[in-house]
């Protein structure tokens, strides 16, 4: 069954007439401004509409729908509460450039996250702006460049990477016109701090670590990272992609880092929204704090108003048009405040709990783990490089076999460093049923694996599509529809 | 077991040279690396006219899953490139050694063929990988 | 347990499972020196029902002026549809997605959104969206380079009719990656860049010449002539463009004699309300040629292996998760809800419904300027045409007046005296269709009373 594409349903003439001004007015503008043939958008009713784009939901699946144990993306519930009070009128209508004088229940929000923020993650000051998890590194690595050139040491252009990150740190770095050193990981998870004390140096201008790191174990010698780093000039940068694993048990500013990005969108279960919009806030410690970028909500007295260039003339600027994804930081506000203290606490318990439990059932069931020795923090990894051998069915044939379970596939093939591998996260809103479920799913899928690994490779058999030629997409490219006939 | 023909020269980033009469190189990427990087979807060429050095990223080959770097294998200036990779970038995984080829050379030292692999050094290396 | 589903039994189960007496245990690989005691700053938890009172109480506090501001957020009517349905969980709580067998809605409709885009600007090709308008214009700066491969020189032409925040936010993104953005100076009498103001760069290695329309000041471009100076010279062309606009303006893809190269811009006014600035979405298309130098997501349509069409991401390998450091950009994440917005937007009002509310937000505009400029002390700053804003000068500084203003709670406008002190004291206004024949009168009633009051200065 397919849904045909809005276009193919469009009549000359239809349009949802309750949604548009009554009558076309006259347009005072010269003809050479005007455009001389309409777009090519949809003509249909309210109603087709509504059933497309509702149909078409149904073809998607989500938390609200399927368990969704995507390593390194923390698909928790998303508190339906989050979005109906970002979306009250006050809140939804508000101009970005309405006077302080009418902004003060808005400002309080954002005044009262940035001081949780601090709170949770042990960092002197933050910054709510960066849209995304990648701009907050951006912002991050930019405001580590803009410390080091203050103090007249602009040869400091190298960051340090551990092999086993997400490709936006080297990425970014290489934005903001550093080089990337990269850094291998033990075979136990770790940094190996014989390579660190090799790479640093007087150019180093600091290190990006994710902590528990990418591949799902808790970085141990941070301390002593720290200490390395320090030592040498250089500052360090924790990307917040595992935040959750250790909310309310370990701060980032505790282990010594001096600048953090949190992804709103994972710990702090703004939605992701098929892709976005995502916020990626801020903290630092002192030395950062000059260099924040603006705006950001300052208190005088009981009265909020924003700072900008004024306030903080060494900032690195302004990375968005007003003040970054306003209403995701209204959400994150929302649930911060309906867990607590002590709510935040349980997120990284159970998140951690539910990841073991799955670990040790999976084990238990002869699945091998990448990191037996380890404990798993809120995520772990599968390697299936044994059934990839034995009987050539590989991480991805795994995947698209769960989908027909139900289940959305786990992370695969991330981290890079782990053959045929499967990140699994379970999060704290699951409870012990779903695990349960989702270890069935997978015992079966072994068994099928030994029995009919061609099912398996064909898999999935039960969605909307089996799998796509994606050398078709990228060699034929079709990334608009136009009317037959029509130029290309 | 992938091809390496006996008369042509390589580099250790799976690039292989052919020298031509009138003194200019052919340069494509092997066979080995063509399997490696699946079925291409689009290659990027230098601008016919510009000089690169050895070593430098040059051209671009890009699969569904991974796009490669391809280096330049000695120093010297761009003649040409194989505009039909534009419309048939699978040339490259059909025929690595033939329409497939990427670019054409001017060796800026005629010599500096002499320091690159030959087959059997090059098969040499295709083994250890294994 | 707020959102915790785990009763005491289970824990305990799951304890034994993982052979662990506390959960306090599963955390031992952890220092003991680093484990936090005290979440300062982080108040106890409170309920649904406490946190609605909070965020009602605090909503209210903000809401009931009538708003004339725009300055690159503009409040249009929001069919009720739009957010019904784009709120509903297999859209609101998906991931990228990555996954296409399980994300065939999401992908199909940004493929819709993709053709749209590409219609509306003129274009072949535009990408799942960016974060802002102001961060796609760095993008986009980015892209040109890598694009014109004849130029070297890494250097944009900017006009300072582009809005001033635009510039501040590519500057701050792009600046750090060497590229020199030029300011190019406008004619205060019209607010418009003429193309004696290019003659700096007339024998200069120039990448790319940006070209807003509107400009930030509402005013319009000579779009065609600038286009063709900037092809005549090598240098591509990024048009900056209000998409609500394009259902009535030239779209960027036949400026001059070749059309623009890159256009993007702010995509809020399709369907995404102001919301305090965010979350917005930024867009971007192009031309087919230079399809692989654009950043972002880009969806296609395929086939599966029955033969069946099908959606999937594709020319993922310019992307960071596979080139690294090498990747046209690190943005992963869009504003992929957004999008969503902005189709069932656009698909619900079509190509005459939009046109109704540019032309309607033109035409009250307007009035609005008729209307204001009567009054004694006020004038209109700019000679020439504009599509839905314009600037107003007064007699005396524009703060103050302002603020009696938002007292007597109306918005203004926007303040344009420190971005643009050669204007004097000027104001930049917005009436889009959502504003009424009294609302406008009731401006005008508030302004008198308040120019009234206050003495010039």
């Amino acid at each position: 069954m397919t849904e045909s594409l809005i276009f193919e349903q469009s009549r000359a003439g239809r349009f949802a007439r309750a949604q548009a001004p009554v009558v076309r007015e006259d347009v005072e503008l010269p003809a050479d401004c005007l455009r001389a043939e309409p777009p090519m958008l949809p003509e249909v009713s309210e109603l087709q509409a509504v059933r497309h784009y509702t149909r078409l939901s149904q073809r998607n699946f989500s938390i609200d729908t399927h368990f969704y144990p995507l390593g390194s993306c923390t698909m928790k519930y998303n508190p339906r509460a989050c979005n109906t009070l970002a979306m009250l009128p006050g809140f939804r209508g508000r101009h970005p450039y309405a006077p302080a004088s009418h902004s003060q229940g808005f400002l309080a929000c954002m005044f009262e996250l940035q001081e949780m923020l601090k709170g949770v993650t042990g960092m002197q000051a933050v910054s709510l702006t960066p849209m995304a998890g990648a701009q907050g590194e951006l912002a991050g690595v930019l405001m580590i460049r803009a410390y080091h050139h203050a103090r007249n040491e602009t040869h400091r252009n190298e960051i340090l990477v551990p092999d086993a990150a997400h490709g936006t740190n080297p990425a970014t770095a290489v934005m903001c016109g550093m080089k990337v050193v990269e850094l291998p990981t033990d075979a136990d998870g770790d940094v190996d701090i014989a390579a660190l004390e090799q790479a640093v140096g007087p150019n180093t201008a600091g290190i990006m670590l994710t902590n528990p790191s990418t591949v799902g174990v808790f970085e141990r010698k941070i301390e002593q990272i720290a200490k390395i780093v320090h030592g040498a000039g250089g500052l360090l940068y924790y990307d917040g992609a595992n935040l959750n694993a250790i909310l309310g048990k370990v701060r980032p500013g505790d282990m010594g880092f001096d600048v953090i990005h949190m992804n709103l969108h994972k710990t702090f279960s703004t939605p992701h929204g098929g892709g976005g919009p995502g916020s990626g806030a801020v903290g630092v410690g002192a030395r950062l704090k000059p260099f924040m970028p603006i705006p950001v909500v300052g208190r005088e007295g009981d009265r909020y108003r924003w700072q900008d260039e004024k306030d903080l003339p060494q900032s690195i600027g302004r990375l968005s048009g007003f003040m970054g994804n306003a209403g995701v930081l209204l959400r994150a506000y929302i649930y911060m405040r309906m867990l607590g203290h002590e709510g935040m606490r349980q997120v990284g318990e159970f998140a951690t709990l539910n990841a073991n439990y799955l670990a040790a059932r999976l084990k238990a069931a002869g699945f091998e783990l990448a990191y037996p020795r380890r404990r798993a923090s809120h995520e772990f990894i599968v390697t299936l490089k044994r059934m990839a051998k034995d009987q050539g069915v590989t991480a991805m044939d795994v995947a698209k076999a769960l989908l027909d379970y139900g289940y959305h596939a786990p992370t695969t093939y991330f981290p890079l460093l782990v053959p045929e591998c499967l990140l699994i996260e379970p999060t704290e809103t699951e409870s012990k049923e779903v695990l349960d479920g989702f270890v069935d799913a997978m015992c079966d899928i072994m068994e099928r694996a030994a029995r009919d690994a061609e099912h398996l490779k064909g898999a999935p058999w039960t969605l909307p599509v089996r799998r796509l030629d994606d050398v078709r997409a990228a060699r034929q490219l079709d990334v608009a529809w136009r009317p037959e006939g029509a130029d290309a | 077991m992938s091809e390496v023909p006996l008369e042509l020269k390589y580099t250790s980033d799976h690039e292989w040279l052919r020298l031509e009469d009138d003194g200019s190189v052919v340069v494509g990427v092997t066979d080995h690396a063509q399997a490696a990087l699946g079925e291409l979807v689009f290659v990027e060429l230098p601008e016919a006219g510009s000089e690169v050095v050895q070593g430098d990223a040059c051209a671009v080959v890009e699969s569904v899953k991974a796009a490669s770097d391809v280096y330049a294998p000695v120093t010297g200036e761009i003649m040409g490139i194989n505009e039909n990779l534009g419309d048939a970038p699978e040339k490259v995984n059909q025929e690595p050694y033939g329409d497939g080829w990427l670019f054409r050379m001017r060796l800026a030292d005629p010599d500096a063929l002499d320091e690159l692999l030959d087959a059997e050094a090059y098969q040499a290396l295709l083994d250890e990988l294994d | 347990m707020a959102f915790i589903p785990h009763t005491e039994g289970d824990v305990a189960d799951m304890l034994a499972a993982i052979g662990a007496a506390s959960i306090g245990e599963l955390f031992d690989e952890i220092p003991p020196g680093l484990r936090a005691d005290e979440l300062p700053g982080v108040p106890e938890a409170i309920g649904e029902m406490e946190i609605t009172r909070l965020m009602q109480a605090r909503a209210a506090e903000d809401q009931g002026a009538l708003c004339f501001i725009g300055a690159g957020a503009y409040e249009h009517h929001i069919p009720a549809a739009v957010w019904e349905i784009t709120t509903r969980g297999e859209y609101y709580s998906a991931y990228t997605p990555y996954q296409a067998e399980a994300s065939q809605g999401t992908l199909q409709l940004i493929y819709e959104y993709q053709s749209m885009m590409a219609s509306l600007t003129g274009l072949d090709v535009s990408n799942a969206s960016l974060y802002d308008g102001a961060s796609a214009l760095a993008e986009a700066a980015l892209m040109a380079v890598r694009a014109n491969r004849r130029s070297k020189a890494r250097r944009i032409l900017l006009p300072r009719t582009v809005p001033p925040v635009y510039a501040r936010v590519a500057e701050a993104i792009a600046g750090t990656q060497g590229i020199e953005f030029c300011r190019v100076d406008y004619d205060a009498a019209t607010g418009t860049t003429p193309l004696t103001a290019l003659a700096p760069w007339e024998h200069e290695d120039v990448t790319a010449v940006v070209i807003p329309q509107p400009t930030f000041l509402g005013s319009l471009e000579a779009v065609d002539a600038l286009t063709d100076w900037a092809h005549a010279r090598g240098a591509l062309v990024i048009a900056v463009v209000n998409p609500m606009s394009l259902a009535l303006l030239k779209p960027p893809g036949q400026w001059g004699t070749a059309g623009a190269d890159i256009a993007c811009g702010e995509g809020q006014p399709l369907g995404v309300p102001l919301s305090s600035g965010g979350p917005y979405f930024g867009f971007m298309t192009t031309r087919e040629a230079h399809v692989r130098q654009m950043p972002g997501r880009i969806v296609g349509r395929t086939v599966d292996l029955d033969g069946k069409p099908g959606f999937t991401l594709t020319l993922q390998a310019r992307e960071q998760h596979i080139r690294r450091s090498k990747a046209t950009s690190n943005i992963c994440t869009n504003q992929g809800l957004m999008v969503t917005a902005a189709t069932l937007y656009m698909s619900l009002l079509g190509a005459e419904g939009l046109a109704r509310v540019a032309a309607s937000s033109h035409a009250n505009t307007r009035r609005l300027v008729e209307t204001l400029s009567a009054l004694p002390g006020v004038e209109r700053a700019l000679s020439g045409p504009c599509f839905h804003e314009s600037v107003l000068r007064f007699d005396r500084p524009v703060g103050p007046v302002l603020e009696a203003l938002a007292n007597r709670d109306v918005f203004g406008g926007y303040d344009l005296s420190v971005d643009f002190p050669e204007l004097g004291h000027a104001l930049l206004v917005c009436a889009t269709e959502t504003k009424t024949a009294e609302d406008i009168a009731h401006y005008a009633g508030a302004l008198g009373e308040v120019l009234k009051q206050q003495k010039v200065a």
